[in-house]
């Protein structure tokens, strides 16, 4: 009974928990705290569990309702989207452990109703991968972007004015993305993404087929912080509370690209060629701008937060170029990127709010020698991060740009590899910015009380380098991630 | 909003008015499985008659009537509601949701669907109405009341 | 020509009104303004669901006894209402949420015009 009904208990743990939390936390404000780490454990459970019923390339289609597709809406629990929920709610875990104390700091009194909604943000974000129903997916966007502009607001000063923001782009691009779904479901009179990907080589002539394409990659680029859609993504990630900022900046764009590869690679699939228009050519061009447009922004930043987010950018650039290189090596860039994205901005966000709960500030420009004496597990973990976004081996970072850099050749597209390769060189200089004056620069003060070892809580400290240990072991074992990735690669690549 | 209005036919007119958009709202809920209707728009007359009384007589005559401590637990017992439904079809056997499965006496296959809805839409119909007096209970929020 | 500018008349409303609500978020700068005018960029889209469900001498689509699948044509179509129903909740909720926001950034900052605030915060 359970295993077939994973698929739809996954996304329930979290919304349980949500309400759950609901009712407990607005009686007990601490109890928000522990029932919502219990309720993303359970998922994490149930989503590993479920990933190995289906590593093997097997599907599970559930029928909510009991109404078979593509009259009902059917959840579809394929090796990838087991694949990415597994990653998302693992990356959740680490940093809702790690929020204990900042919670208490940064968010005092409102912990019941946070946890709540970060609840609420997993149940979206876990519906998104799982659903198989294109509405279906729009709702679901629809609750984790509301949950988002809450918890984003929940910060300093100016964050409820950048949530604000993002909640007129986001919803305009949820509003497009529903506008694009209503030009398909007119010419094929279908939402179930399977259904429709079956009946859409017979209109795709239509022009309005290729309307609800760029409407709906559109819509989602915008979620997906595409480039030149980008803009709610700095100050939002900035402003935003340490917790905040470490579950949505890993999670969110990761899970708006990996709708764009669902609508890319699995709805059109080989259609997209037909489409009348470059497409692939078109996003792969605008990853390629944003990949080289966040590196330069991030160079130019003096906030890590701020540094980190234009770095997000950037990274989802190399996601989404995977995507668009619609080759085998560029699908398994794209997915590997997810996971180690995932990992490293999670890892690098936590040290942002490790440095943020002992200092009170991420100024690079006030970072200095005496960091790495008070903070050394904190510093070995940011280090590790930014080895990996750099792409140094063995870190997980390099084996993702290997394979994109293989997708590139494999498609003799070497524009696209000069810039994967000019973008680590620019990784560099930004991350290397902040090593340097970490190792290198003698500290102001030379009183010896300053400099004695203040490292974090250990739920800070042990999440902190867990994730960045993760990050190495991941690299380790690349070759066995990428044998289960080979199970996930579409029929049509 | 959290002081009555002036005009004394307002208020009264409100108050008398409340409890029939009440019974307008429970009946569209109830009859929602089989004609126009349902949970959300039954909900939003709840609300609505609520909130007449909420936005005439003053946030304080309106707690007595429904106190702003219930409004979000309401809306937690509405989807805890349309999610045990959902679970008890689960424990039974069949796919989340599915109705067919619920252990209601002797009905059958179609029959059931059609009772079965009728708790969702139940659920559905308390949230709304929670929701969207909690959002205007958050709103005024900050406005002087004395 | 003119049969297709009359044909599509209820596209051309949609699309006006989408550029209304457009026009509010992009160039108003009350913050309360531009919430309107998400509320009415997203009235656009409905009213295009709303458009292509519709059918000329068509009725209500409740099954009566004796109906049969070939009169299909007799009946509107009922599934991208029903969608709309959920999107008007989710329009409800997202007003919602963009309210509470704004009354914590007039509570911080006592002023809802964008170009006070991007003053404010130099």
């Amino acid at each position: 009974m359970i295993v077939s009904d994973l698929p739809v208990l996954i996304p329930l743990t979290f919304l349980v928990s949500a309400l759950v939390v609901t009712l407990f936390g607005f009686w007990k404000e601490r109890w928000g705290y522990p029932l919502a780490v219990l309720g993303t454990l359970l998922a994490v459970c149930l989503s590993l569990y479920g990933f190995f019923q289906v590593m093997d390339g097997s599907m599970m289609r559930y029928e909510v309702g009991g109404w078979a597709p593509p009259v009902g809406i059917e959840f579809v629990y394929d090796t990838l989207s087991a694949f990415i929920v597994l990653v998302i709610n693992s990356v959740a875990l680490i940093a809702l452990i790690h929020s204990r104390v900042v919670g208490k700091t940064e968010f005092p009194g409102k912990r019941g109703g946070y946890y709540a909604v970060a609840m609420l943000l997993m149940f979206g974000f876990n519906g998104m991968v799982i659903t198989g129903d294109l509405f279906n997916l729009y709702v679901f966007l629809e609750i984790s972007s509301l949950s988002s502009y809450a918890l984003i607001a929940i910060g300093d000063k100016k964050a409820p004015f950048a949530a604000f923001r993002y909640l007129l782009i986001g919803t305009v691009g949820g509003s497009l993305y529903l506008l694009g779904i209503g030009f398909l479901y007119v010419v094929t009179g279908t939402l179930n993404i399977i259904d429709m990907s079956a009946m859409l080589p017979q209109v795709i002539d239509n022009s309005a087929v290729i309307g609800g394409l760029i409407l709906m990659v559109l819509g989602i680029g915008i979620k997906a912080a595409l480039f030149p859609l980008h803009g709610w993504l700095p100050d939002s990630y900035t402003h935003a509370s340490s917790t905040s900022s470490a579950l949505i900046a890993p999670i969110g764009t990761k899970v708006a690209a990996y709708v764009v590869l669902r609508i890319m690679l699995y709805l059109f699939g080989d259609q997209l060629v037909d489409i009348g228009l470059p497409v692939t050519s078109i996003v792969g061009a605008l990853a390629a701008l944003g990949i080289l447009y966040g590196s330069i922004m991030a160079m130019a930043q003096s906030e890590l937060k701020k540094m980190l987010a234009y770095s997000s950018v950037s990274q989802i650039g190399y996601v989404i170029m995977g995507i668009s290189l619609s080759n085998p090596f560029g699908f398994i860039g794209a997915v590997l990127h997810i996971l180690n994205h995932a990992l490293m901005k999670g890892t690098l966000f936590l040290v942002a709010g490790n440095l943020r709960e002992r200092e009170g500030h991420t100024n690079i420009l006030k970072f200095d020698e005496s960091y790495r004496k008070k903070y050394p597990w904190t510093m070995a973990a940011f280090t590790t991060a930014a080895l990996s976004m750099v792409g140094i081996p063995p870190m997980a970072g390099f084996f993702s740009k290997w394979y994109l850099a293989l997708g590139t050749i494999q498609n003799s597209n070497w524009l696209l590899l000069a810039v994967i390769l000019i973008s680590s060189l620019l990784n560099a200089v930004y991350f290397f910015r902040v090593l340097e004056k970490v190792y290198m620069r003698s500290s102001a003060s030379e009183s010896t009380s300053d400099t004695e070892r203040q490292e974090v809580v250990p739920s800070m400290l042990w999440t902190t380098t867990i994730a960045a240990a993760a990050l190495i072991i991941v690299g380790l074992f690349n070759a066995s991630i990428v044998a289960v990735i080979q199970h996930m690669i579409p029929a049509g690549l | 909003m959290t002081r009555p209005v002036d005009s004394p036919i307002v208020v009264y007119g409100s108050r008398l008015l409340s409890p029939y958009i009440m019974l307008f709202g429970l009946y569209v809920i109830f009859h929602g499985h089989y004609s126009p209707g349902g949970g959300f728009q039954g909900g939003t007359l709840l609300a609505a008659s609520l909130l007449l009384v909420r936005i005439s007589s003053g946030s304080k005559i309106a707690q007595i009537q429904f106190s702003d401590m219930f409004t979000a637990p309401m809306a937690v017992v509405g989807v805890l509601i349309y999610f045990f439904t959902g679970l008890i079809a689960i424990l039974a056997g069949g796919q989340y949701l599915n109705y067919e499965l619920l252990p209601l006496g002797d009905m059958h296959g179609a029959e059931l669907r059609y009772w079965g809805i009728l708790f969702v839409e139940v659920g559905i119909g308390l949230t709304v109405m929670g929701i969207l007096v909690s959002l205007y209970d958050n709103l005024v929020i900050g406005e002087d009341n004395d | 020509m003119t049969d297709f500018l009359l044909g599509h008349y209820a596209y051309w409303f949609t699309i006006l009104v989408l550029a209304v609500g457009l026009y509010g978020i992009l160039v108003k700068r009350n913050l309360v303004k531009k919430t309107i005018g998400l509320s009415i960029f997203q009235a656009g889209i409905i009213l295009f669901f709303v458009a292509i469900s519709t059918k000329w001498n068509a009725s209500v689509p409740i099954k009566v006894k004796g109906s049969h699948v070939s009169e299909a044509a007799n009946f509107m179509n009922p599934l991208p209402q029903t969608l709309m129903l959920t999107a008007i909740v989710v329009g409800v909720a997202t007003i919602g949420v963009a309210l509470t926001l704004l009354i914590a950034i007039y509570k911080r900052y006592e002023t809802l015009d964008e170009e006070e605030l991007l003053e404010k915060f130099q």
